[in-house]
């Protein structure tokens, strides 16, 4: 009795598994990595508050031991015999596996037994997707010599300007400093007017020397004297004035806004957009796990440009030319109307089948090079088509050359190259 | 405790003890946990089962996860395929197929059980009859876990070998220990002797030596490889043929330790502390049948006693009937949940048959037991307790009685026949037959493939020979090569394989891809 000993272990960590947990997916993490990119091609743009299901070959994870493989003589014991009696034959089934091996033939639920799958959160999903890759080194700078501060109350202090003085703090101050000197000055004073009250009501006495007239005198002097000190007091002083303090502190823009730019002439056919929309969601995906706050801004374009909701981007269809400076020009005037380059980080991803009115390419580099680039974080610029660049490209890689940092351009030939472009685009700089 | 001995007087159920149920509810408290087991431990004690002192830990579910996936070690070094145990028994769980969790008892001195927070009472007092008086005495009574167990140190053991692991990860880099114990686990079941004793653990006396042992270590593995080859001496052909081990071993991971030429100290130590655990699962992996059997019939036997003397009530047997019918559930061969034999069924009806035979023999249990026929059923079930193993034990106590229950049957699939064979059934002339097929099959020398070190070519290129002596013509399986990988990234050198059946070649594997180490 007594040898059991009872321990309530329900407060320890729970996450023993976790480091084992981690080194599974470490070890298979180009299987998930394969699995996460797969995916990101099947969700939709905001579809990203959750993780993945992970399937991975069994015999990709299988600890491998020695065993017997299949053949020779064998026998096996089974319950549940009903009819068989020593001698039967029983045919082979076809295909068979050994016989009665057991386990790893069928599963209850009907799921394969060659797939191990399993769940990842949202979080390592993200982590796997954008494995290796990171925001342009500008957002870092960004964040450290950040442009915008917040003023935080910190208490009072007794210098200050006049805006800031803060008239109930100061006056409470004055009155207790008035207190404070005066009081007893004051209750001197109600004493000796008591005195004096109570000599002007008493008989007179018959001695001069004790005169009344000379006490009440002295009285009325020490009383007069006493009020003139009172007086002098001054209702409020430089002393009393209290400041409200504030103090500076800097706020990192933890947001961002990220222009989506698409060409929807009549060259921009749906598989086009289809592959730009899904180029357009990596990015956002990315953003995502570094802002806590995104807008979005979709503009959209063929020889004017306009700002439209998800639904009319990517899905309404327009015919005409190109000019691509229409929409760079709406998007250098909705930055400056709407988002401050000190409070935002601003993103642009533009796609396009390449196309534009000739004349209009170098408008648009120029545009780049000496509105936009030094407002945005990074520009990112595709071309959609497996064929040869025109006029646009060779403008954008003379901007590219001036602005190595924060442009960068790609061409997808197939929608299977987006990931591998992304991943270009984006790629950690070995410092 | 005390208050648990001053019941009500009114009789009980077998009409002599005066008890008052402990509980009428479901929901468990500590205290009522303490209560059931001190009566446990009563009925226990009535028995005679001799247990090492209990550790009862409350988890939950979480928790039982985590333990799940540490194959039954409370602390483990990290390894993925501990990750990959946890992925899959956390989807099992999620999807509600994870069963009792009353298998998890660790062989420990004092002996640690789970109660899972979610569980009912009835079911806390089932796991804590099942693990802490069933599990627990067969720890402490069978010779293999006297034998070749040390509960004592075994906790202190895996700690160090817990931190020996993450700090040669420290140092080494995780990857090179991950490809070290993954070669090691791939040969783990090939890290044991089956015949000899071997030393006790102790993770005091291991890092006392260590640092002895890296020295002596080192020096034994370079006087193996200094002879430098001497022309004519090779030429002598019956030099030539003495084979080195002279002997062949059955121990893969000892003799790799001890003699892989390449690896360094701690490589050397990690296989070491993966052989030393495959030696203390040991017995475990030969014991199924029964260590589950004598749990079962323990819980089943102590609850019903408790029962008897009126301490749970008619409601509390129900639900624990219930869970113990799963137990036990044995789906015939033809079923689709049906994966072999169940030992829980299996060694739960020896012993309970065994109970029978002692104290209710019929002429055919005097005629097949005539030594335990009418004896005293705690004695003769302690004597098969304490002095098997699975094989052993079915060859000895599988009564026809249990043959006829669960309609065993044998067939024989033979690769030159075209059709399965019935070999034996329950009746007169089959019992025996069956009895023994039944018995070889829980062999673990014919569950696995016997394989041992052959020799190495001390004097030529190093490699090392294995060979493969099948068993009724049952070849390896297909993870060979894989394996043979693992063991030439041990052993550094060319790995060769050979099945050799009756003298005559049957199969050769070769790893001969470019040395590599680490």
């Amino acid at each position: 009795m007594g040898m059991t000993h009872i321990v309530d272990r329900r407060l320890n960590g729970k996450n023993k598994s976790a480091v084992n947990r981690e080194r599974f997916l470490r070890r298979y993490r180009h299987h998930i990595k394969k699995a996460v990119s797969d995916a990101v091609h099947q969700r939709s743009i905001t579809d990203i508050e959750r993780g993945e299901r992970v399937s991975i070959p069994t015999r990709d994870i299988d600890e491998p031991t020695f065993h017997h493989g299949q053949g020779g003589h064998r026998e096996m014991v089974h319950p549940g015999n009903r009819d068989y009696v020593t001698g039967d034959r029983l045919p082979k089934p076809e295909g068979a596996n050994g016989q009665g091996q057991g386990q790893g033939q069928a599963s209850p639920d009907g799921e394969g037994m060659d797939e191990f799958a399993f769940q990842i959160t949202q979080e390592e999903f993200l982590n796997f997707l954008f494995d290796d890759l990171e925001l342009p080194n500008l957002v870092r700078k960004k964040l450290k010599d950040t442009e915008t501060f917040n003023y935080v109350r910190s208490g009072f202090s007794t210098h200050g300007v006049p805006a800031k003085l803060d008239v109930v703090r100061s006056l409470r101050g004055a009155h207790a400093r008035r207190l404070g000197l005066g009081g007893a000055r004051k209750k001197k004073i109600r004493e000796l007017e008591a005195q004096l009250a109570e000599l002007r009501t008493a008989p007179a006495e018959l001695d001069a020397a004790f005169s009344h007239e000379d006490q009440i005198k002295v009285l009325e002097d020490e009383i007069a004297r006493l009020k003139a000190n009172v007086k002098r007091i001054p209702f409020i002083d430089e002393i009393d004035l209290r400041y409200r303090q504030h103090l500076r502190q800097p706020k990192p823009a933890t947001s961002a806004v990220m222009f989506c730019l698409m060409d929807v002439s009549g060259s921009m056919t749906q598989m086009h957009k289809d592959t730009a929309k899904r180029f357009f969601i990596l990015l956002y995906l990315f953003l995502k796990k570094n802002y806590k706050k995104i807008d979005v801004v979709f503009i959209r374009h063929h020889t004017s440009a306009k700002e439209v909701d998800e639904e009319e981007f990517f899905y309404s269809r327009e015919t005409g030319g190109t000019i691509v400076s229409s929409a760079l020009k709406l998007m250098h005037k909705i930055i400056e109307s709407r988002y401050s380059p000190a409070e935002w980080n601003i993103y642009a991803a533009q796609a396009s089948d390449g196309d534009n009115w000739n004349d209009d390419s170098p408008v648009c580099g120029k545009l780049l090079t000496d509105s936009i680039l030094p407002l945005v974080q990074y520009f990112a610029y595709v071309e959609i088509t497996p064929q040869d660049h025109q006029m646009l490209w060779y403008e954008y890689e003379r901007v590219q050359e001036r602005f190595p940092e924060s442009f960068a351009q790609q061409q997808i030939a197939d929608p299977n190259e987006i990931y591998p472009v992304f991943r270009q685009l984006f790629e950690r700089k070995t410092a | 405790m005390s208050d648990a001995l001053d019941h009500p007087s009114e009789l009980g159920r077998d009409g002599l003890t005066a008890n008052a149920p402990i509980s009428t509810g479901s929901e468990w408290t500590f205290e009522l946990i303490g209560k059931y087991d001190v009566e446990i431990a009563k009925c226990a004690a009535e028995f005679g089962l001799d247990t090492y002192p209990n550790q009862v830990e409350v988890i939950s579910a979480e928790q039982m996860m985590d333990a799940y996936s540490s194959v039954g070690m409370p602390v483990g070094y990290n390894h993925w395929s501990f990750g990959k145990q946890f992925l899959s028994t956390s989807k099992g769980y999620e999807r509600g197929q994870m069963g009792l969790a009353y298998e998890i008892v660790i062989n420990s001195d004092p002996c640690i059980a789970y109660l899972m927070e979610e569980n009912t009472l009835p079911m806390q007092a089932l796991v804590i009859a099942h693990a802490c008086y069933g599990h627990n005495s067969f720890f402490k009574g069978n010779y293999l876990f006297r034998t070749w167990t040390d509960a004592s140190a075994i906790i202190d053991y895996l700690v160090f070998a817990r931190n020996y692991v993450s700090e040669c990860e420290e140092r080494h880099g995780v990857d090179a220990v991950e490809a070290i114990l993954d070669s090691c686990h791939a040969l783990m079941n090939y890290g044991v002797d089956r015949y000899k004793r071997p030393a006790p653990i102790s993770a005091v006396k291991e890092q006392e030596r260590q640092e002895e042992r890296e020295d002596y270590l080192q020096r034994r593995v370079n006087d193996l490889w200094r002879t430098i080859p001497k022309l004519d001496e090779d030429e002598d052909p019956i030099k030539r043929k003495k084979r080195y081990p002279e002997e062949p071993q059955e121990n893969l991971l000892y003799f790799i330790e001890k003699n892989a030429p390449l690896l360094e100290t701690w490589q050397r130590e990690i296989v070491r502390i993966v052989r030393k655990l495959a030696q203390y699962f040991y017995p475990q992996r030969q014991t199924q049948v029964m260590n589950e059997g004598w749990a079962t019939f323990w819980h089943y036997t102590l609850l019903n006693r408790m029962y008897e003397k009126g301490l749970v009530t008619d409601g509390f047997m129900l639900e624990f009937l219930q869970s113990h019918t799963a137990v036990v559930y044995q789906p015939p061969f033809n079923s689709p949940w049906y994966s072999g034999i169940n030992p829980y069924t299996l060694g739960f009806s020896i012993f309970i048959d065994l109970r029978r035979i002692c104290e209710t023999p019929t002429d055919e249990d005097r005629e097949w037991f005539p030594d335990i026929a009418g004896t005293d059923w705690v004695k003769s079930l302690h004597f098969a307790m304490a002095n098997f193993k699975d094989e052993s034990f079915i060859q000895q106590f599988l009564s026809p009685k249990v043959m006829r229950d669960l309609k065993l049957f044998a067939v024989e699939d033979d690769d030159l026949e075209d059709s399965y064979k019935v070999t034996a059934i329950h009746n007169e002339p089959g019992y025996r037959e069956l009895r023994e097929k039944l018995a070889r099959q829980y062999n673990l020398s014919y569950r696995e493939p016997n394989i041992q070190v052959w020799n190495v070519d001390v004097r030529g290129d190093r490699s090392l020979m294995l060979r493969h002596v099948p068993v009724d013509r049952v070849p390896l399986g297909k993870d060979t090569e894989e394996v043979l990988r693992h063991a030439h990234r041990l052993w550094g050198f060319d790995v060769h394989l050979e099945s050799v059946d009756e003298g005559l070649l049957i199969e050769e594997y070769t790893c001969p891809h470019q040395p590599e180490n680490s």
